[in-house]
Order: structure tokens, then sequence, then C-alpha cells
């Protein structure tokens, strides 16, 4: 494995690859198209460079652990608003997430709706392109127009533009309260009905997420407001008697249960013990259609029981779309030739394939986060592109790293 | 400043041009009549003026791409433009250009609260963005001082600010999707009304590109429910310096206003002059304002004060009703008309990290004395993004060059300590020298690819934003 310790480092070790490189921060983002190629691990790049609280921001190096950042910003009641996944339940991986990794698969959590994604935040990048040419793009500065914005570009684009050395990134004070509304038992017309209706609200909720359907279709609905204390306490009160009409609200206000809750929607626990599980953005009215074209295509030959298993995070704007190993065998009954396939696979595949042609149709995209690796190998894990945008976007990465040496193939 | 010499072989082919462009546009559609031309001469940075060849404004996507693919297989440089109130030249033609307006692109296409997006045609004003949904309690965020007149394809061509971002964001933030043509004709729809991009996030390259990847037809915008309400307090001291440390303070303590706005004593000097807001007479005043219900204005405000008052104010002032708020605000949105009727002048938009407010404002000042030139200092001080103006006299010769250079020392100072050439305006042409200052080499190298990918003849704005020596090699 290659280990740099310096940017410079970093650039020669790429300027002299000989074959393709997989690019590792922490190691607990593994997801996309499996990379065959030598292990390049940032992790030696580390260290906060910078750290200016009254101007709202921070410099790292890229391998620097979110731990580290987690602490230093604590210490001065900031935090990183964006509220980065943390992949490692889900996935079963157990190293530590970088800040680098965050930034170049633009993890981001329910905190979207109001804030913004890992890429609103991000301000500036150093990387080494395919070349082993070091570059800058953006800077520390929360304004900046100068120039194409490159830095966008780096962020979620999984290391296979440039490996990143440094980011620069905006920060936000922890507001001094918070509180969970929970609706603990809608079905899922209801829920997004709810959801759609605090969202508009001028109460400034921080997150809307529906926990995973029961197999009638219903579960608890939730809602974050922070800010002031006496704020949040009159904006609870307004959202709920918003929300009247969809049931009783319960109000949790102990910051640590509040927390845990949305930590929980984050970091998609429900689907911890899942085989297979996909991210799917589209937008919240595509979902009622969504839900009766799926429910239609995997129940078909199973009416006991979904192949599949639901809940959303609209502050993502986000449905979470989990399996049972299980239930992906019972999928592979609508397959109208299933032959010698594995069950299992099969049933997998015509889900996220399934999920893909739903996004293409409707708008939005799909993305497998966790299933076999045999699976992830053989179909694409990233929503297909139309031609024009995939000839765009294989044209950059031909610009960007000509021999095509950095994670070859991961955004599949 | 400098611009590339005019294609003599392209100005000889006009007649050709204009025959193949009434093809497939309206008679009315394109302008090229060479006393009609000089309406497009130039953009708001009127000391750079050139007519183009013609200017075409079409009125559907489908046209636009006809337009671009004529120029594509002549050869003609085209240069796009929203409504021309950009401030550094991003509009500014060639004499062998086209120029492809988006003037009669200005519909609505759609509006969903359920989603909360609206889908426009580029060519509708910012603030009748907002004005499509207000009345349903919704709004577009971003708001550029030009607001009233400046399209959104400009505001997506700069990635557009304005006094409320330091919330809400910018451009960038807001975007959700775009159809795009680009140089060949080639129709592109990127993002759509979902958050985030399936895969490598094109959106955020286009947005600020000014002009020079594709033209923009229809745009996809957040829109946000309209807070309970906001107020401003107005707080004024006697240094710079004590009234930078006092926006600092501010947000660290927690509270996030949505406008933090600077004024310098020149600056208040010629406002009170030109619009008797009633401002104390002070070094440097802040307006800051704050949203919400009344409870919680009332709440963020008294923190506000608290800090405020650390500091000994000479001044503080909170809007008891909507009239002061109004005049509270009167000085600053008239600041820049204000320092317009003193002399000729020349904005800039530098950022500089907050943290060096007070000694970027003081070598500013001693900039000003060794130009003999007035400077006033008027700009979004939560975000460092400065706007000095830079006063002059255009009848005076050698004045605008002395201007000239007074702000690229500005403007090397703010990267010196940290910043950027320009926040929210854009490059253009104005500070397209300067680039180098930032950049290295290989830093616009990498920018310049992305331009070769999609327009790979270089025929899109092509003078803009590189250094003429940087990109000579590219363009035709």
């Amino acid at each position: 494995m290659l280990r740099p310790q310096t940017e410079q480092d970093l650039a020669d070790a790429v300027a002299a690859a000989p074959a393709p490189l997989r690019i590792i921060g922490g190691g607990t983002r593994d997801f996309g198209r499996p990379v065959d190629g030598d292990p390049l691990c940032v992790a030696g790049l580390s260290g906060i460079t910078l750290y200016e609280p009254g101007a709202l921001t921070m410099v790292a190096q890229a391998g620097t652990p979110l731990t580290e950042i987690d602490a230093a910003l604590t210490a001065k009641g900031q935090r990183l608003p964006f509220e980065p996944t943390d992949m490692r339940g889900l996935l079963g991986t157990t190293g530590t997430p970088t800040i680098g990794g965050v930034f170049a698969t633009n993890a981001s959590g329910p905190r979207r709706v109001q804030v913004g994604a890992a890429r609103d935040f991000l301000l500036g990048v150093r990387y080494v392109d395919g070349r082993g040419t070091v570059v800058k793009n953006g800077g520390r500065v929360m304004k900046n127009v100068t120039g194409y914005d490159l830095v966008k570009l780096m962020a979620g684009s999984h290391g296979t533009l440039g490996v990143l050395t440094e980011v620069s990134f905006k920060v936000l004070p922890v507001p001094k309260a918070q509180a969970t509304l929970t609706l603990p038992d809608l079905n899922e017309v209801d829920g997004l009905a709810a959801m759609s209706a605090a969202l508009g609200s001028p109460f400034e909720v921080s997150g809307a997420s529906q926990g995973m359907l029961s197999p009638d279709c219903r579960a608890p609905v939730f809602f974050r407001i922070e800010g002031f204390a006496s704020s949040v306490a009159y904006r609870a009160d307004q959202l709920s008697q918003l929300l009247a009409r969809f049931g009783q609200v319960e109000v949790t206000t102990d910051p640590v249960a509040s927390a845990r809750i949305w930590e929980d929607i984050r970091d998609v626990s429900a689907f911890r013990d899942h085989a297979f599980v996909a991210r799917m953005s589209i937008r919240p009215s595509t979902y009622p259609a969504f839900l009766f074209d799926a429910m239609n295509t995997f129940l078909s030959y199973s009416p006991k029981a979904r192949g599949f298993d639901l809940m959303t995070d609209w502050g993502s704007g986000l449905v979470w779309v989990g399996a049972t190993a299980e239930a992906l065998t019972r999928n592979a009954d609508v397959a109208p030739d299933p032959g010698s396939t594995d069950p299992q696979l099969l049933g997998a595949r015509l889900l996220m394939d399934y999920l893909h042609s739903f996004c293409a149709v409707e708008g939005g995209h799909a993305t497998l986060i966790k299933g076999p690796r045999t699976l992830r190998e053989k179909i694409p894990s990233f929503q297909p592109e139309a031609a024009s945008i995939a000839a765009l976007t294989a044209a950059l990465r031909a610009r960007f790293d000509p021999r095509d040496l950095l994670n070859p193939g991961i955004m599949l | 400043m400098e611009m590339p010499v005019p294609d003599a072989r392209i100005m000889a082919k006009k007649a050709q041009l204009v025959s193949r462009l009434l093809e497939v546009l309206p008679r009315h559609a394109v302008i090229d009549d060479v006393a009609e031309t000089r309406a497009y001469e130039c953009d708001a940075l009127a000391a750079y003026r050139c007519p183009p060849l013609c200017a075409v404004l079409p009125s559907s996507t489908n046209e636009v791409a006809a337009v671009l693919r004529i120029c594509n297989d002549m050869g003609v440089p085209v240069v796009p433009r929203g409504s021309g109130t950009s401030l550094a030249g991003g509009a500014l033609p060639t004499a062998d250009c086209v120029i492809l307006g988006v003037a009669r692109l200005t519909d609505v296409l759609e509006t969903n609260y359920d989603d909360r997006f609206i889908r426009v045609q580029s060519g509708r004003t910012n603030l009748s963005v907002t004005g499509a949904v207000e009345q349903d309690g919704f709004f577009y965020a971003p708001d550029p001082s030009s607001q009233l007149a400046c399209a959104i394809a400009g505001n997506i061509a700069m990635n557009s600010g304005g006094a409320h971002c330091l919330k809400y964001g910018v451009t960038t933030n807001n975007l959700l999707g775009v159809t795009m043509v680009q140089m060949d004709g080639t129709i592109l729809t990127i993002g759509g009304a979902h958050m985030d991009a399936g895969g490598l996030d094109l959106l955020g390259v286009i947005c600020g590109s000014e002009g020079q990847l594709g033209v923009v037809t229809e745009a996809t915008l957040r829109i946000l429910p309209k807070p309970e309400g906001a107020r401003p307090v107005l707080i004024g001291y006697d240094s710079n310096e004590v009234a930078g440390v006092c926006v600092s303070d501010i947000i660290k303590a927690g509270v996030l206003p949505v406008a933090i706005e600077f004024m310098d004593r020149p600056c208040i000097e010629a406002t009170e002059a030109f619009a008797k807001a009633g401002y104390p007479m002070c070094e440097a005043l802040l307006i800051i304002e704050v949203e919400g219900s009344p409870a919680e204005i009332d709440e963020q405000l008294a923190v506000i004060k608290a800090i405020a008052q650390r500091h000994n104010p000479v001044e503080l002032r909170e809007a008891a009703d909507d009239d002061q708020a109004k005049r509270i605000w009167l000085g600053r949105k008239s600041a820049f008309g204000a320092m317009g009727q003193i002399n000729d002048y020349m904005c800039l938009d530098g950022t500089i990290p907050v943290s060096e407010l007070p000694y970027v404002l003081r070598r500013i000042g001693e900039l000003s004395v060794e130009y003999g030139l007035g400077v006033g200092n008027v700009f979004h001080a939560g975000d460092g993004n400065m706007h000095p103006l830079i006063l002059y006299n255009a009848n005076t010769p050698g004045d605008l060059e002395k201007c000239e250079a007074m702000g690229a020392d500005i403007l090397r100072l703010c990267v010196e300590v940290g910043g950027c050439l320009t926040g929210e305006h854009g490059v253009g042409i104005e500070k397209r020298d300067l680039m180098h200052v930032q950049f290295t080499a290989a830093d616009l190298e990498a920018q310049m690819v992305v331009k070769d990918v999609f327009d790979p003849k270089w025929l899109l704005n092509p003078a803009k934003v590189f250094p003429l020596d940087s990109s000579a090699g590219r363009r035709v």
C-alpha cells in the first residue's frame, strides 16, 4: 500500500504509478463498483491547518480524522452543519472516517434541506490530478466566484478527478437548543403530507423523516427544530398546531435523546442488518407513484411480504430502499426466467434495475450503497446517465485523469 | 484592458451570417443594423464598449440551439447576455461576435410548493421569480442589488450573491437544475427538481462559469417559505477595527443574522448628503438584520445588542416599525447611487477572511492617499465580501487608468491576506488579467480543460475569465 506523508509524496506517487490506484481515506465508505488497483492511503496527510471560529472557517489536510475535526469544533461551540453520514454501522466497515472521504463522497445528512449538503460547505480544495499535478481551486472565504468552481466538481467525485490533499470548509455555531417532534403512527400518504406541510412552513424545520414502514405501511414521522431555547419552544408549539390534523404531536426536548433520533436517521440504522440498501434522490411528490408502482412490481408473487423496506428522509430529499437476504430471494420470483442464477443476486439486481429505471423516467437518481460484491461488480451502482451527460463526464475524466489511474470505474 | 483583435474574416461574413440566422429566427429577433447593435455595446461596466457584429433574441431553447449551431459551424464567437447588468464586463461584445440575449425567455414554466421549487426561463428577472411565488408565502433567496433588472441567466453565469447570503447562500446553493445548450447546439438537461447530483456535479461547475460552457435557457430553483418577519438594527462605531471585532463576536456567539452590512465614513457622508437617511456621522456603521417570529427577533437582537454595547457604540438604533426599518436600509440601498453623485466610480468585490477586515480597510485608506483617489467602502461584512468604490473622473485623461491600477492593488491585497479577487460579481474582463495573482498556471489549466470539454472551439465568451496569454493557444 502507498502511504504518502506529504502532498508532494502523493503527487510523486501518482505520477509514478504504473497501474490504477484505489484511493482510501479511512476506508469506511466502501460502495460503488469495486476498484481493482493498488491501495493509495491518504490518512498520512493529517492535521488541522487553520481554524478561525470568528470567520466560521477551517482548513484541514484530507486525511484528518473526522473525530479530530469534531473535537476542535466542539471546543468552540461549532460543528459541521451538514452532519456527514457515518457509514460504518450500515456497511460493517471499521476504519476512521476522514474529512477528505466526507467531501469526496459528498456525505450529507438530514439537515440538507435547511443548510445544504457537504458540497455547499466546501470552500476550497487542493488535489493531485491523474498526471501527478498539484492543483488548487476556491479558497477559504465564503464568497468566491474567481474562476470555475472546481470545488463543487471535486465534491462527490469519489476521487475520480483527483486525490484531495487539503480541504477548506465553512462551519456553523451549534444551536443552543433542539427539539424533535414525533407523530408516532402515520401511514405513508399522511406521513408525506405532514412532512410537506412542515417543510413548507416558516418554522425552519431542519429534518423531516418517516421511519421504516411496517408491513401495513405505517411508521412514526420525525421533525427537528433547532435554535435559541425560546425560539425552539415557540416553533415547536406552532408546528404542533400546524400538524394537529395528523394526530397528537409528542415533543422531545432532551438534547441527547433528540440527537440520537437524528443520528439513526443520518446513518440509516434501521437498515443495518439488510443485505441490500439503495439511496434514491427524488422529489417528494414522486413518492406516492413510486410506492404504488414498486409495490405492484414486487408484490405480485408474494402478496404477504414486500420485497423491500422503505424509509424516507425528506430533509435530504431521500428515499432509502432496503431488502433483507430473504426478501431478495423472494424478489427473484418476479424474473420471467430466473434460470440457474443465485436467486438472492438476481433479486437484488431486479430491485436495483427497477430503481434506476424509475428514476430515469421520473427524474432523480438511485445509488446502490450496500449489496453483494458480485452484484456491485456486475451492475451499475450509480444512476446510468443520459448519453450526452455521460459523454461530458467521460471527457472530463479523460482530461483530469488521462491514464485512468484514479479509482477507475467506481462511479459506474 | 486588452481585447483580442476582431477577426476580419468573420466580420466579412456578416451578410451570410445574418441570412442564415434569419432562416431560424423571425426578423424581429435578429438585430443587425449598425445603429441598433449599439444597444448591446456594453453592460454595467460601461467604461468599455464595442458594438457586436449582430445580436439575436431567441424565444425558445430550440431557437437558441439553432443559433448556436450556425455560429459554431461558421466559427463565430457568441457572447451570451442576460440583462446586461454585469459589473465585470461579462457581456462585453467583441466586434466579431454575436450577442445572444435571453431577454425574451421570461416565462414561469412550473411552480411546486410540495417540492418547493420553481422552473423558469432564464431571461426572467431575479425579483420577478420571487414575485411569482410570494403571494403563496415563498421567496427565492439570492438577492443581488440589481435584482430588479438582472436575469436568472446572468445570476447563474456569475453565481450571484446578495445581502442575505450569509444565511441563505448564493446562487449555486439554490440552483437545482438547468436546461443548457452547448455551443454545438446539443441541448442538455442537468439536475432537476431533486437535490444532489447523481454522478459528477456538473451543475456545480456550470454555475459561475460566466457563460463559457453553454447558454442556460431554463432553471429549476429552490424556493423557501418566507420568514414570519425581519428587523434591522443600526450600530455606529468610531473605528473600523472595533466594528470588525463586533461582527466577529456576533458570529462567534452563535447568532446567524441574515445580513451584516458595513459602511465606512466616506460612504456614510455621501449617503447622508444624497438620501438623508438620518445616519450618525461616525467611522463605521453596521446594519444587522435578523428574521423570525417577533419573539425570535427579540431574542436574537438582545444577544446582538449586548455584544454591540460591550464595544461602546456611538449609536445603537433598533427599528421599532416597518417605517424605521426602511429608513435604516434606505441609506445602504442608495449607497452606490450616492457615490455616483460625487463622481464616476469603479466597484470592486474582492473577498477577505473576516479577521483581516481592519488591516485591509487601513491599507485601502493608505492606497487612497497614495493614488489621490477617494474610496468608500460598503459591503457584506458577515462573509468578508468587500465592495470598495473608487472614485475617479472619466473625463480626466489618465484617471481611469489610475483607478484601475489602484483597484488592482486592492485586489492583490485581498489575495495576499488569504482572500480572492471576486466574491460575487465575476471575473469577466475586469479581473481577467489578475487571475495570475491568485492562480498558478496549473490551476488555470485545470479550469480551462473544463471549457475544452464543453466548448472545444472556444467560441463561447472566449475572451473572458482567463488571462489572454493563458488562453491564447485555445482561442481561434
